[in-house]
């Protein structure tokens, strides 16, 4: 287990209020004005020698996406913009981030915002989040007037605004384009890449888009050393995480944890274990919705982290762990997924708007028991066909849990839909139609 | 992309009231100059506390000519999101998440005590027209799971009974204490917490 020191986000729980008073106790805004002095370029080779990830679903190294910003500040301004739209099922780290350690956000915003030559910074809240949104604007209130941020921010003469925006409801609006998009007044449908955001994004500026986690854990990285933070984890996959957890275990809860911590370990000693036993144990979606589920036999050994666990074609997403045990129908909770990519499908490209609807209605029946043998291929056809044929990775996030579905519990699908497709047994039906769509009022 | 309603009976006109035409104008300066169609998101908000929760078209006519922006972007935007509602709900607006991690908790149960309580179908005004329920996608707050949201405030950790106890107070026109209510702080693991014990806020 992670030693309480080693630990980034001490008020995970808000034992201690969030509060700049109590933040600073905690050794925020301590000593901002030393770290911005060392200058862009050690910020920049601190975070890249930190080996840090992106925290939002990609993992994509931060201290490069940060060094694709132009180096000097054209006519353009560049923005900073922070994703705060978590939408993704099984994952909710950023809300506590939002609600009890504001101020490492804030510090952060305004360490990047140097780093990649931005005065502007704009948060991006889901809709839903309204309070914790409240809760940061006091923050960013008292940062303000303690002038920690704003004009000559901390005594740097760096000027550093920071305003927030709500989102309103909108999965897609997590993906960063979409997300840029949505800031601008539009619908949040995703834009084609490239160009990357990091030369034409916001308003046609140089934009560094940042999951919340990611930047709230630069100052502390900073402050401690890239060294302590790439001691933790393995190499390529450093530093601490907040692992959500979630389903079917004793005590669901947020727990932050070294990066590479086995998966069996986390669930036991910190979610209390699985409800039943280890033994009643089904299946994990090891990070958020979109990432394909593992069966107990892989979950026995694997370890949380980015390689290892793309390695079993799986991913680590947000980390948002969703334990499922054998009282669940595990085709039931797959299809409620496809519903939700169904319903969240911002409709810009084919393949993901019709097939996320597909694939619902065939999980949906085959849950029933009410598909036919061949239809089963025809599922992991109709995923086949989405991934990697949408603008937004919301293709791939909507096939992969499908495919995840099929490649470990095909016999389980196969076992309750096993019987022939009624035109083999029926040969006078007039014209082949799509039987399951006429008798169904979801078509 | 989410099919919604539009009401059929819509006011004639909209106007942001004093307090609000202040507050729009401090929206529209969070925005670089002539950037002002960004604003539209935030006061599609503003009209929906002014208007009972929801956004008749007047509202998004009178959006777009106070952005200077073209009506049928302002309509898309709303149309978009599902946050904005284009029929009247009910004061008191419950959304009853059932994505799978509140799924597998029991979320269906909290949707059998909404039936119960305010109508029998989504979407549908309670008797004394003051409340309506929807299912919705993940909030999250997937630890908390099963959970609702009551206007603004998070209900969490429920069961039946609970969701019950919580209607009734708001149909009595209380508004019950937002939270978990299982009494444990936040999202820490239940009466089996081993991490933060031990440090103090220094």
């Amino acid at each position: 287990m992670l030693k309480d020191e080693d630990r980034i986000f001490k008020n995970l729980y808000n034992d201690f209020g969030n509060d700049l008073m109590s933040s600073q106790k905690r050794g925020d805004w301590s000593n901002t004005k030393e770290i911005l002095e060392k200058g862009r370029d050690w910020i920049i080779n601190e975070i890249k020698a930190s080996e840090l990830r992106g925290r939002g679903g990609a993992g994509f190294p931060t201290g490069l996406k940060w060094s694709f910003a132009p180096k000097e500040k054209g006519s353009r301004p560049h923005y900073l913009v922070i994703n705060a739209d978590e939408s993704e099922p099984g994952t909710c780290k950023d809300r506590d981030i939002l609600r009890f350690e504001p101020h490492k956000l804030i510090e952060g915003c305004l360490i990047a915002s140097y780093a990649v030559n931005s005065n502007k910074c704009y948060i991006y809240i889901r809709g839903e989040y309204f309070n914790e949104g409240q809760l940061l604007q006091n923050a960013i209130d008292e940062a303000y007037k303690k002038n920690l941020i704003g004009k000559n921010a901390s005594g740097t003469n760096w000027d550093l605004d920071i305003y927030i925006h709500y989102g309103a409801g909108a999965y897609i609006c997590g993906e960063e384009t979409a997300l840029l998009e949505s800031l601008e007044g539009k619908k949040g449908q995703p834009r084609l890449k490239p160009p990357f955001p990091a030369l034409i994004g916001l308003y046609g500026c140089p934009t560094i888009v940042n999951n919340v986690e990611t930047i709230a854990v630069v100052p502390t990285i900073l402050r401690k050393g890239a060294k302590w933070f790439s001691s933790l984890g393995k190499p390529k996959n450093t530093g601490t995480k907040i692992f959500c957890i979630s389903g079917n275990v004793n005590n669901p809860c947020n727990v932050e944890e070294e990066m590479s911590i086995p998966l069996k370990d986390l669930i036991e000693t910190h979610a209390g274990g699985v409800i039943g036993g280890w033994e009643n144990l089904k299946a994990v979606i090891p990070g958020g919705s979109s990432m394909p589920l593992l069966p107990k036999k892989i979950c026995d050994t694997i370890k949380m982290d980015f390689d290892s666990l793309v390695a079993e074609k799986s991913g680590m997403g947000t980390a948002g762990i969703v334990v499922i045990n054998n009282d669940q129908d595990i085709i039931k909770c797959m299809a409620r997924i496809a519903r939700f990519y169904k319903h969240e499908s911002c409709g810009q490209c084919t393949p993901c708007r019709e097939g996320s609807g597909w694939m619902w209605r065939m999980l949906e029946r085959m849950a029933k028991g009410e598909a036919s043998k061949d239809e089963v291929d025809m599922l992991m056809d109709v995923t086949k066909q989405i991934e990697g044929h949408t603008i937004c990775a919301f293709g791939e996030g909507s096939a992969w849990p499908v495919q995840g579905l099929l490649r470990h519990f095909k016999k389980e699908i196969e076992k309750r839909n096993n019987f022939n497709p009624l035109v083999n047994r029926n040969k006078d039906i007039p014209y082949l139609v799509d039987q399951h769509l006429l008798d169904k009022k979801n078509a | 992309m989410s099919l919604k309603k539009i009401s059929k009976e819509q006011p004639e006109q909209f106007k942001f009231n004093e307090k609000n035409c202040e507050i729009a104008k401090k929206i529209l300066s969070n925005y670089p100059e002539g950037k002002q169609q960004s604003a539209v998101m935030p006061l599609l908000y503003l009209v929906q506390e002014q208007n009972e929760n929801w956004i008749p078209l007047a509202a998004m006519k009178y959006i777009a000519k106070f952005l200077n922006m073209p009506y049928i972007k302002v309509y898309e935007v709303a149309t978009f999101y599902s946050m904005y509602n284009l029929s009247p709900v009910g004061k008191n607006f419950i959304q009853v998440c059932t994505t799978t991690p509140c799924m597998i908790r029991g979320a269906h149960k909290i949707v059998e005590a909404c039936k119960e309580k305010i109508s029998k179908n989504e979407n549908e005004l309670s008797e004394d027209k003051k409340c309506s329920w929807v299912e919705v996608e993940c909030l999250g707050a997937c630890v908390n799971a099963p959970m609702m949201q009551i206007n603004k405030d998070y209900y969490e950790d429920l069961d039946k009974e609970k969701t019950l106890k919580i209607l009734d107070q708001i149909l009595k026109g209380e508004s019950p204490k937002p939270g978990s209510y299982r009494g444990r702080l936040n999202s820490e693991p239940e009466n089996n917490r081993k991490t933060l014990l031990d440090i103090k806020n220094a």
